[in-house]
């Protein structure tokens, strides 16, 4: 028997700040919504601020003080009457005790369950639930190797390259690539002492090592009622330090119907690891694709920075569904209707130095996004606005779409030509590099693709 | 020698005290802007002689934040 849909929500408090609170503001008040924006003293004046029918402080400028503060985000919510509460990208969108404090007030929160948000939160606990699901993982020693004897036997199981970690921490402090058994040999004993020196214990593990891989992820859909779909899969290898730079959908991996049984394989897999995760909401199953082969990294309980991409290519709403399916509305799409019409491709504009990436706040003395034919720009800020040094250095994000990937490339080296942007150092001739690099344009690429390519 | 901050941002660690000996390279301050952690090290070695920062200021571009002896 079919449960009757509730009615929806009538209020939205957004619990972020910059470009993806003013998107989602737009969203909601297109479907009716009153949206309450919170903000630190450091965004009082920016247009996601302005544009919200209601606003309320959360505190200084630091995050900790301000959009990561549950209790003074849920109290923000309280006050102004807020039925739901949409986290975003960031800050609370992935912490399970904020799902809880929302629920437990009273409020709906825009997002998984939040014991799905746990399950999926220990990198650990999330790699051995998907591999049970059938899902693919990377090959790796399964816990830590005591000498080079079991390093070199768990070597020849995963298959060289292989790379040795540091079981103690994190940074990549100690991690050595070994491409041979003699090889492992040295990297084993250079780990294990430099996993003492910093971490005070020599433990290390073996994983299988990708010298260029691609990172293609698959976008998530599904409701509170087990109705889960997938909306295809999007690109990110385009990277500089592990942070995506420019996004695509479709992968060129895929192109004109190219390698159509991988990407087959790679949605079943996300299906399959959102379905064990108990999933509901938007979600992203991210993968390492390396010679026709894919590997689960992990699954992103949130709407993705580079979600727009996917909207753009599938006609699907997004952020839309985000607010229909927490309201307890049914996902009343269904796979087959699935289809990706033209390619779009993503350019995050980050206030940052183009050649050494360093970070470059200040006031945005000229500020004008360019228009044009398939040209959609989601900017966080206007002109005359100071760019703080507290938060991530997203400016904007521009997203351009064509009939084709040519095409969408085409117009997207005319936007940033046009992308006018004075007072602080933007990576917009970084993109210029990158659309006019003919690796870019066939579609050559890997996570390192910026470490040989589109340099000044 | 006036060491400055190369970005904008905010102290988040001062490594070094006043009268230490520190090498070309090493580490001096830790700054932190737009969620990254940016070292600023010492461009020549030399004797930490003065400190012009503390932990939690926020500093521009060109401040400076150590002062070495040679």
């Amino acid at each position: 028997m079919r449960r009757p849909t509730p009615p929806m929500f009538r209020s939205l408090l957004i619990a972020n700040r910059g470009e993806i609170a003013r998107r989602i503001g737009t969203v909601a008040r297109s479907m009716g919504l009153r949206t309450i924006a919170v903000y630190s003293d450091a965004d009082a004046q920016a247009p996601f601020v302005k544009e919200a029918d209601q606003a309320v402080r959360l505190g200084p400028a630091p995050p900790k003080d301000s959009y990561l503060n549950v209790e003074a985000l849920v109290r923000a919510a309280k006050e102004s009457g807020a039925e739901a509460v949409h986290p975003g990208y960031g800050f609370v969108s992935e912490s399970a005790e904020f799902a809880r404090a929302c629920t437990d007030a009273g409020v709906i929160f825009v997002g998984p369950p939040p014991e799905a948000m746990a399950r999926m939160k220990d990198k650990a606990q999330a790699r051995a639930l998907a591999a049970g699901a059938g899902v693919p993982v990377v090959p790796g020693s399964d816990g830590v190797v005591a000498d080079v004897r079991g390093a070199s036997e768990a070597a020849e199981r995963i298959g060289f390259p292989v790379l040795v970690k540091a079981a103690g921490g994190g940074g990549g402090i100690g991690m050595a690539v070994a491409a041979s058994l003699p090889e492992l040999e040295k990297a084993f004993r250079a780990c294990a002492d430099r996993a003492r020196a910093a971490f005070g214990r020599d433990a290390v593990y073996l994983e299988r090592y990708f010298p260029a891989p691609r990172h293609i992820e698959v976008q998530i859909l599904g409701d509170q009622r087990g109705h889960l779909l997938h909306v295809l899969e999007r690109e990110c290898s385009v990277q500089r330090r592990h942070q995506k730079v420019v996004e695509e959908a479709g992968s060129p991996l895929f192109l004109g119907g190219s390698n159509s049984g991988l990407l087959q394989r790679m949605t079943g897999a996300a299906l399959a690891a959102a379905r064990t995760f108990g999933y509901a909401n938007a979600g992203t199953v991210e993968f390492l694709v390396s010679d026709g082969e894919f590997f689960f990294i992990e699954m992103n309980a949130r709407l993705q920075v580079e979600h727009p991409v996917t909207e753009l290519t599938t006609g699907v709403d997004l952020i839309g569904w985000q607010l229909r399916i927490a309201s307890g509305e049914r996902l009343t799409l269904e796979q087959q209707s699935i289809r990706r019409d033209g390619h779009a491709l993503e350019f995050r504009i980050y206030a940052e130095d183009p050649v050494r990436f360093l970070p470059s706040p200040g006031r945005l003395a000229t500020f004008r996004p360019p228009e044009g034919e398939g040209v959609r720009v989601d900017a966080g800020y206007a002109e005359g606005d100071v760019v703080t040094p507290y938060y991530d250095p997203l400016l904007a994000k521009l997203i351009v779409r064509g009939k084709s990937r040519p095409e969408a490339i085409q117009r997207a080296e005319g936007a940033l030509e046009r992308f006018r942007i004075e007072g602080l150092k933007s990576n917009v001739p970084l993109h210029l590099r990158i659309v006019r690099d003919s690796a870019f344009q066939e579609g050559a690429l890997d996570t390192h693709f910026l470490e040989r390519h589109a340099k000044p | 020698m006036d060491v400055p901050a190369h970005i904008t941002g905010t102290v988040w660690k001062v490594e070094v005290s006043v009268g230490q000996k520190v090498a070309a390279g090493e580490v001096l301050v830790i700054l932190e802007s737009m969620k990254m952690e940016m070292p600023v090290e010492a461009p020549e070695a030399g004797t930490v002689k003065e400190i012009r920062c503390q932990p939690s200021q926020a500093v521009n571009e060109g401040d400076v934040l150590v002062v070495l002896a040679p």
